[in-house]
């Protein structure tokens, strides 16, 4: 099935997105300390198959597992060797279980390393290394470059600079993630969506927006200030609420009525993706999906 | 003391070759060494208040912290050749490689600001080798950060392991991170717990003894 080209399809009317993936596999048994990635090459069965939820739940677009597959990030976890084949499997993984009913999205998530003059990292290396990872998703068949959960406007632009040229002929979506301040909402490295909206359709990005930070009804305010700044479609995918801790368990507040009932009328208000970050799940999609329905 | 007021301010606008300039000025005019490290964690004190309140952000802490370790390049030597324990160490890591380890990382720039000297072992830290480190660098202090609940019931074992070894009371421990609460780290025996990276450095310094 061919796919009809994203920024076409978003000009018809609002996409539902999927859910998390760190903190679903997380759920499964993840263990602790051990890089999402490695589940990529360990145990692609548990992959495939969230794409398959996700996929049934109604997402229209769904991520890959490769959100720490730049090179400073599997450097973290002696990983860097695999960066080839972490990209490329995630892709294919994802590929594979959706074949071309929904869009697959090559997600690159930060370096984790902050940049001169604030850190050590060198900006040419940063963007190289971004290359690195978004080549490798390209030539696996992704349909669109994610580049998400950025607090740093500098290197959220290399990623996107990085994915223009590696990746000509692929939609870019980059995005953000702020705290409300009392002064409006902020990234913690003092981004404001002004300069984020700015900023990324300056580097290239096709769509902007935000994802992860403290929950849907935070995210309302962060939209609605993406309404205002933005002249590109917007993408927005909030948790499901901040963390809390019950026993050895981490538990999300946002249910998934709560988080489709705050969701979806950002759809209807114009944005042109909707999907969700740490703590959503299958059930919050399709949830979300049956107040979009069709 | 108009000097010591115009370093507080110059530290907090992360001014660090001007905090540079100004501390040896200080030293040369005779003000204590004790007297300026006051006046650089006052400042220290009102840019970790803040960015706790969203007025300020990290790169504005970096650049403080960065102006702060250039003046302590200055009066630590005066510190130690006057008794006065400065630059005490403090190991800090994550228990487990979390997704996000920021704010470990954050943790450890307003210690450094607070004038400690900050042993980072990175994730992903097994229990064992933040004990040895600590014994090893004769660090008092081990802070740990989780950000998600499996990784944080590990922060158990480093306190067991002091324990196992006899080093209960002598290398204290500090819990923090997103999931951990005060009653948590009761619960495991830590000494301290932070709620975030400003009231960390103030813990870590209401942990140990003052000199």
């Amino acid at each position: 099935m061919k796919l009809e080209p994203l920024l076409a399809r978003v000009g018809r009317g609002g996409i539902v997105a999927d859910g998390a993936w760190g903190s679903v596999l997380l759920d499964r048994g993840l263990p602790a300390g051990h890089a999402p990635e490695t589940w990529t090459l360990e145990r692609p069965e548990t992959i495939a198959a969230l794409a398959q939820e996700y996929l049934d739940a109604g997402a229209e677009i769904v991520t890959t597992n490769t959100f720490g597959g730049s090179p400073p990030r599997l450097r973290l976890h002696g990983l860097e060797d695999r960066l080839e084949t972490i990209n490329r499997r995630g892709v294919e993984l994802v590929r594979d279980v959706v074949q071309g009913r929904a869009y697959v999205s090559a997600s690159v998530g930060p370096s984790g390393v902050l940049l001169k003059p604030c850190g050590t990292a060198d900006p040419e290396e940063i963007q190289e290394g971004f290359a690195r990872q978004i080549d490798a998703l390209a030539q696996a068949g992704a349909d669109i470059i994610c580049i998400e959960t950025m607090t740093d406007l500098v290197e959220a632009s290399l990623a996107v600079r990085a994915a223009r040229s590696s990746a000509p002929d692929l939609p870019v979506i980059a995005t953000m993630t702020f705290d409300l301040t009392p002064r409006g909402p902020f990234t913690i490295m003092g981004v404001s969506v002004e300069q984020a909206a700015r900023g990324l359709e300056y580097a290239g990005a096709h769509i902007v927006g935000a994802n992860c930070g403290g929950g849907v009804d935070a995210m309302v305010d962060v939209a609605r200030a993406f309404q205002v700044h933005a002249r590109v479609p917007i993408a927005i995918r909030p948790n499901a609420g901040l963390p809390e801790r019950r026993g050895d368990r981490l538990v999300y507040l946002d249910t998934p009525e709560r988080f489709a009932e705050t969701a979806a009328p950002l759809l209807a208000s114009g944005i042109a993706i909707v999907g969700g970050c740490c703590g959503t799940t299958p059930a919050h999609i399709r949830a979300l999906r049956a107040r979009v329905a069709p | 003391m108009e000097t010591l007021n115009h370093l507080s301010r110059l530290l907090q606008e992360g001014d660090d070759s001007g905090v540079d300039a100004l501390t040896r000025e200080a030293i040369a005019s005779g003000i204590p060494a004790e007297d300026i490290l006051r006046a650089l964690l006052a400042g220290m004190a009102v840019v970790g208040e803040r960015f706790k309140e969203h007025e300020i952000f990290l790169p504005d802490v970096l650049l403080a912290a960065r102006a702060m370790h250039a003046a302590m390049g200055h009066i630590k030597p005066l510190l130690i050749a006057q008794g006065v324990p400065g630059g005490t160490k403090v190991v800090i890591g994550t228990v487990s490689g979390d997704l996000h380890d920021i704010g470990k990382n954050l943790v450890g720039i307003m210690l450094q600001g607070a004038g400690f000297e900050v042993l980072d072992l990175g994730s992903d830290v097994p229990p064992e080798r933040f004990v040895d480190t600590a014994v090893a660098a004769g660090a008092p202090v081990i802070a740990l950060s989780a950000l998600l609940t499996t990784t944080m019931v590990r922060m158990r074992e480093v306190v067991d392991m002091l324990a196992q070894r006899g080093l209960r009371g002598r290398i204290l421990t500090i819990v923090g991170g997103a999931p951990v609460t005060e009653t948590f780290a009761r619960e495991i025996g830590a000494d301290a717990y932070a709620f975030d990276a400003t009231s960390a450095a103030a813990r870590v310094r209401a942990l140990l003894p003052v000199a």
